[in-house]
């Protein structure tokens, strides 16, 4: 990719032979730059090709016209409310699982016994799986389940509260999933930020408050975006445990159901590709305007040197 | 909490008092965040072991009958044998792709590098089901779907940006003038990339290998697009039991999803004896 457009923009000249290799290399243009090629080439092979094709593919439905298939998402009420849905469980997801892993890892960064265990007992939902999430949401708040039991017994709820087969099970699964990881991304970055920093804060009189709202959160907010945006990313896909802990008929048929559906169940791959285009230019926008807001945020050392 | 702002002596004590409750509040959330998601994996745990359950706290009896059940049913041992060779080759072709791309890119300021790194971490941001479909459907044109190439293909797509963005803070920490020095003292570039580069990238390489491996392994939505009978993973093999749940015990999928959980934790218990997950993000403070 670079290769045929870096020589482009170097100046062409007929004897400039070793100089326009030394005129590119100042560029950083040399034979280094190929190591990226064979990467560059399987992504565009099994990334963009495939997304051009699709993209093509679905201006040409069975009927409808050249919109026809992008048509049919928007007018059937169906169709369309899958991204309400999508939206709907995503943000809440998101702002839960961000910001409850804020305070746990401010709370987390002095050293203290177990601090090691309980690391590893946040990491662990990592390993589960959707499957073993979706049966033990089934099987623990299910009406029967120990969750309601416990309930009943403290005597808190007269009747089993309904929290599966519906939207409170596709977010619980989306928090069980998501919280680990973006606790442990927030994690990261609060210990990149040097404790000094805080110190000094403090030595000039500022309260908790104060060091957190004006030292600590500047610092954060734009790890604590990119890792919103992750969390997001992974949320907005929610498949597998939608079908298995939502309604898929209701509030929880969302955006990448209805894309698999018309794709793979009912074998209309122009509608499927159209509706993964739709998906995709709503996950740009979402992460484009995070990313916007990022860039005006404060960028720099948080090591705090000293 | 706001007057508390004020730093004098009488004050502090007050402060004190005052950070108390959200103390107790973060730590009471997190407890009972732990307590639900002990009680989720526990109830999947005694129900893979036990006979009935409906209507009580316990099962009525235990019995281990439902792994070697869902071992036949399921025929395991083939899927397991399909995911590991999955796995393998998705490791081994992302790194070898993705670690002289990450070399390059760490190295190297050229023209077009900006629209380079995005061709890498576009991948890494939209949804598996948004570019798995069309992948999909290009594969079944070319005849690939079902196959455990075409598995293999669609799962390199995320894993190579993610070995590129994993190897750039390993190949960072690297003094370029290292390299410089070797080839002052006469070393060519075969040379270098294999006695001078090559071992201080192994413990980066190794990471990467491990996360893509657990990554891999987790992988359901690529792997349920383009994979056939012959080519399930262990995930898909467990989400498609559940989806015909009619004719499957609940207790047999239990027990596959327990295995499968046992593997994955083993994997990242494996991965993070090599990687501190927090270095993947913070950078190195000098």
């Amino acid at each position: 990719m670079t290769a045929t457009t870096a020589p482009a923009t170097a100046p062409p000249g007929p004897d400039r032979r070793p100089a326009l290799r030394h005129r590119l290399a100042e560029r950083g243009v040399d034979r280094t730059l190929l190591l990226v090629v064979p990467g560059a080439l399987a992504l565009i092979a099994l990334f963009c090709y495939p997304f051009f094709y699709g993209l093509q593919l679905s201006f040409q439905p069975t009927q409808g016209g050249v919109l026809g298939a992008y048509h049919k998402f928007f007018s059937d009420p169906f169709s369309r409310k899958s991204i309400w849905a999508t939206f709907s469980l995503a943000v809440p997801a998101s702002v839960i699982n961000v910001g409850a892993s804020v305070p746990i890892s401010y709370r987390m960064r002095r050293d203290f016994r177990g601090k090691r265990i309980m690391l590893a007992v946040l990491v662990v939902p990592i390993t589960l799986g959707t499957v073993l999430t979706a049966e033990g949401i089934l099987e623990f708040f299910g009406p029967a389940g120990w969750f309601n039991r416990t309930l009943h017994l403290l005597g808190l709820a007269a009747s089993p509260m309904r929290l599966t087969m519906n939207y409170t099970g596709v977010l619980l699964s989306l928090i069980i999933s998501g919280f680990p990881f973006a606790y442990l991304l927030t994690h990261s970055y609060l210990s990149g930020i040097h404790p000094s920093l805080e110190k000094a804060a403090a030595t000039l009189g500022a309260g908790w408050w104060q060091r957190f709202r004006y030292v600590t959160l500047p610092l954060l907010l734009p790890g604590l975006l990119t890792t919103f945006s992750l969390t997001f990313v992974m949320a907005f896909a929610v498949f597998p445990s939608a079908l298995m802990v939502g309604d898929p008929d209701g509030h929880t048929h969302v955006i990448s159901i209805e894309a698999y559906e018309a794709a793979l169940e009912r074998f209309d791959y122009a509608q499927g590709c159209a509706d993964a285009m739709i998906m995709t230019l709503l996950m740009l926008a979402v992460i484009g305007a995070l990313a916007a807001a990022r860039s005006r945020m404060y960028r720099g050392a948080t090591g705090g040197k000293g | 909490m706001p007057d508390a702002l004020d730093a004098s002596a009488p004050d502090a004590e007050r402060r004190r008092l005052a950070l108390r409750p959200g103390t107790w509040i973060t730590w009471g959330v997190l407890a009972f965040f732990l307590l639900n998601l002990a009680g989720v994996i526990t109830t999947v745990l005694l129900d893979s072991f036990g006979t009935r359950w409906f209507d009580s706290w316990l099962p009525g009896g235990w019995t281990g009958h439902w792994y070697s059940d869902a071992w036949r049913e399921f025929s395991l041992g083939r899927v397991l044998g399909v995911t590991l060779e999955v796995t393998l080759l998705v490791v081994a072709i992302s790194l070898a792709l993705g670690v002289p791309a990450a070399y390059a890119l760490a190295r190297r300021d050229f023209p077009g590098k900006r629209a380079l790194t995005l061709l890498f971490v576009l991948p890494i941001l939209v949804p598996p089901i948004a570019y798995g479909i069309p992948l999909a459907t290009m594969l079944y044109k070319v005849h690939l779907a079902g196959t455990l190439t075409g598995v293999v293909l669609a799962n390199l797509v995320p894993s190579i940006p993610f070995v590129v963005f994993t190897m750039t803070p390993f190949i960072e920490q690297i003094d370029p003038r290292i390299e410089a020095a070797a080839r002052v003292c006469g070393a060519g570039t075969p040379t270098v990339l294999g006695r001078i580069l090559g071992p201080l990238l192994v413990p980066g390489m190794l990471a990467a290998g491990i996360l893509v491996l657990v990554r891999t392994f987790g992988m359901f939505e690529l792997t349920f697009l383009t994979s056939g009978p012959s080519s399930q993973t262990l995930v898909v093999t467990l989400f498609s039991a559940v989806n015909s749940a009619g004719i499957r015990s609940t207790q047999s999928i239990d027990a596959m999803a327990v295995v499968y959980t046992g593997s994955m934790a083993v994997l990242l218990l494996i991965a993070l004896r090599f990687v501190n997950p927090t270095q993947l993000v913070a950078r190195s403070a000098d």
